[in-house]
């Protein structure tokens, strides 16, 4: 057991060694097993069980045909890689700047905090269904706000594609931000006082301490959040299905969409399970790198 | 790095008044920013209010108005009493909605928690794929599973289910709340297990005498987790429950964007209404979440 350890060092998150290590026989190693069991129930069931068969649904070449053929499927793929791009990008690079504004202390930065993470605990639907109805024309808030207060005739953001597009974008940062904003200051507390002082006595002060100090110190953990992120929102549903709807007439559409639209108002849950299938390209890269991150370090999510 | 460290401390010799100057400017440019993002934070919260406090219903539209000039809780109090055909079953699908929510939370603790106690504190020699089952459930996202677990219900008689929701939830919630847990259990020292092993304890036994109760506060979080996830989640309600009955708010919602003549104050004031549990226990659990994510934050 210790040679397989020594193999691997630092293969997974070890405590520096377990109670039990010496002999893994008998009545230890069913308790293990029922430990487990209940999870490896639901991946076999609910995990396993639906890729196979959505892999097996999507493995016909003819399908992938169809959807290249088809040119709403070249600009949904542009679409997700705009809406995951600049989506995960810019929330978690604002997030990280964020969480060190909420680090200093002053007590409207701290009153600002609850506030500030209302988003997050807001559920999806009315949130989304809230920027819907905000954007929706000159009727909607955002346009009267800029009639009121600049005197100019907002845009129609769902008539024009990339308005819509960045709509989404928006209404997705917005939602999701605080989220990562908490994750990185709960990393930054959890940087000890020390560091920053000697920072400080070293003259690294504002932006040097940002650029030679912490972000050394939580780049791992900003790698590994903007891969965790970068695969939920790859598949992220909900805020185009609402925000937008797709329009105008599916030009806003991402690949969860898509799928959905060809396997239930179409009717061809084929076609649909191979359009978002063809993620996986991109997908299963950034899961082994995400697993090799979390192997050599201790990272906290 | 030297070069910027030195020129670091000639800055620091700079004459005071300029000093002085930017500290102002620096105060007044944080008072700025949080201006900013009180509004960020804020618009779309405004909006939900601005529309459900219209008092007129049955017809969708706006006036453009910034406040609406008669404000009435005329909508909120149509929903509460189920008073409208989209709004018939709220209380029963206001249910349902909680039924979802509480069964994931306690089921991804149920499921959860033991795989995490094998996977932190037993070890297999042959854990790799046990440790990383977690994340190859996120190889592909649950909107992309949809498809074929729509199918996967059907098979077992689950389509129209409360339970295919559960059973969806807990699949996602599951491995996210096995990251967290491992993460907090590495800071239980393992000589407690060895200490009450010693003493003739079973695995079983360490589990639940010394493990669960020095959890509790990761668990909480991850419960919490998996409620709040359980309340953003709507592909699969919406894929899944058809019949009125068994739906839940989140899809009830979303059904006054098919209706033409959906009056928009009900729809914002039943979102209203469903946002309220997950704010509640959001900010009742707060610190505690805080205190759990942060204890097993990063280390060097």
């Amino acid at each position: 057991m210790d040679q397989v350890l020594e193999a691997r060092p630092g293969a997974l998150n070890r405590p520096r060694r377990s109670a039990w290590h010496r002999s893994r026989r008998g009545s230890e190693y069913a308790w293990a097993v029922a430990f487990v069991v209940p999870y490896a129930a639901v991946f076999l069931a609910f995990v396993v069980y639906p890729i196979a068969s959505g892999l097996w649904m999507a493995s016909d070449p003819s399908l992938y045909g169809d959807l290249i053929a088809n040119p709403l499927y070249a600009r949904t793929v542009i679409n997700t890689a705009l809406f995951v791009g600049l989506g995960v990008n810019v929330k978690m690079f604002l997030a990280l700047l964020l969480s060190g504004f909420f680090m200093r202390r002053r007590w409207w930065i701290k009153a600002l905090l609850p506030v500030y993470i209302l988003p997050w605990a807001l559920p999806s639907i009315p949130a989304f269904v809230s920027f819907h109805w905000m954007l929706i024309g000159e009727e909607g808030l955002v346009d009267s706000l800029l009639s009121a207060l600049l005197g100019i005739h907002g845009p129609l953001w769902f008539n024009d594609r990339r308005l819509a597009l960045g709509s989404n974008i928006v209404a997705y940062i917005w939602k999701w931000m605080p989220f990562w904003t908490l994750t990185f200051f709960a990393a930054r507390t959890a940087i000890p006082q020390e560091i920053y002082e000697a920072a400080d006595v070293d003259g690294a002060v504002g932006y040097r301490c940002f650029a030679y100090v912490i972000f050394p110190l939580l780049g791992n953990l900003y790698l590994v959040c903007t891969l965790l992120s970068t695969l939920w929102t790859i598949g992220d549903f909900t805020t185009v299905s609402l925000v937008s709807e797709g329009a105008p007439a599916h030009s806003t559409d991402v690949l969860a969409t898509l799928g959905i639209h060809y396997a239930f108002d179409a009717a061809q849950p084929s076609l649909g399970v191979a359009a978002v299938m063809s993620a996986l390209p991109v997908l299963i890269p950034i899961v082994v790198m995400l697993m090799r991150r979390l192997q050599t370090r201790e990272v906290q999510l | 790095m030297s070069v910027a460290l030195s020129s670091a401390r000639r800055e620091q010799r700079a004459p005071r008044p300029r000093h002085r100057l930017r500290r102002v400017l620096a105060e007044v440019a944080s008072v700025i920013l949080v201006v900013v993002l009180l509004l960020w934070s804020l618009t779309p919260v405004y909006n939900m209010l601005l529309i459900a406090l219209d008092p007129d219903d049955g017809d969708i539209e706006f006036e453009g108005l910034l406040w609406p000039p008669d404000p009435s809780l005329h909508s909120f109090h149509a929903v509460l009493t189920q008073g409208y055909w989209l709004v018939e079953d709220f209380w029963r699908q206001f249910g349902n909605s909680f039924f979802i929510g509480l069964m994931t939370m306690f089921l991804t603790v149920l499921i959860g928690s033991p795989a995490s106690f094998a996977l932190a504190r037993m070890r297999f020699s042959r854990g790799w794929l046990l440790v990383n089952a977690p994340l190859l459930t996120y190889a592909v996202p649950a909107s992309f599973l949809v498809i074929p677990f729509t199918r996967l219900m059907a098979s077992y008689g689950l389509s129209n289910s409360l339970w295919a929701i559960i059973a969806a939830n807990v699949t996602f919630t599951t491995p996210y709340a096995i990251l967290i847990l491992r993460q907090y259990a590495t800071l239980i020292p393992i000589e407690l297990d060895e200490a009450a092993q010693v003493d003739g304890a079973s695995p079983g036994q360490v589990y639940r005498r010394i493990y669960l109760p020095l959890m509790t506060p990761a668990l909480a979080a991850v419960g919490t987790f998996a409620l709040l996830l359980a309340w953003n989640e709507y592909l699969y309600q919406y894929v899944l429950l058809s019949s009125t009955r068994n739906m839940t708010v989140a899809v009830a919602i979303a059904q006054f964007f098919n209706s033409d003549e959906a009056p928009l104050n009900y729809m914002m004031a039943a979102a209203i209404i469903y946002s309220l549990p997950p704010i509640v226990i959001f900010y009742a659990f707060r610190r505690y979440m805080a205190a759990a994510l942060t204890r097993g934050a990063v280390r060097g």
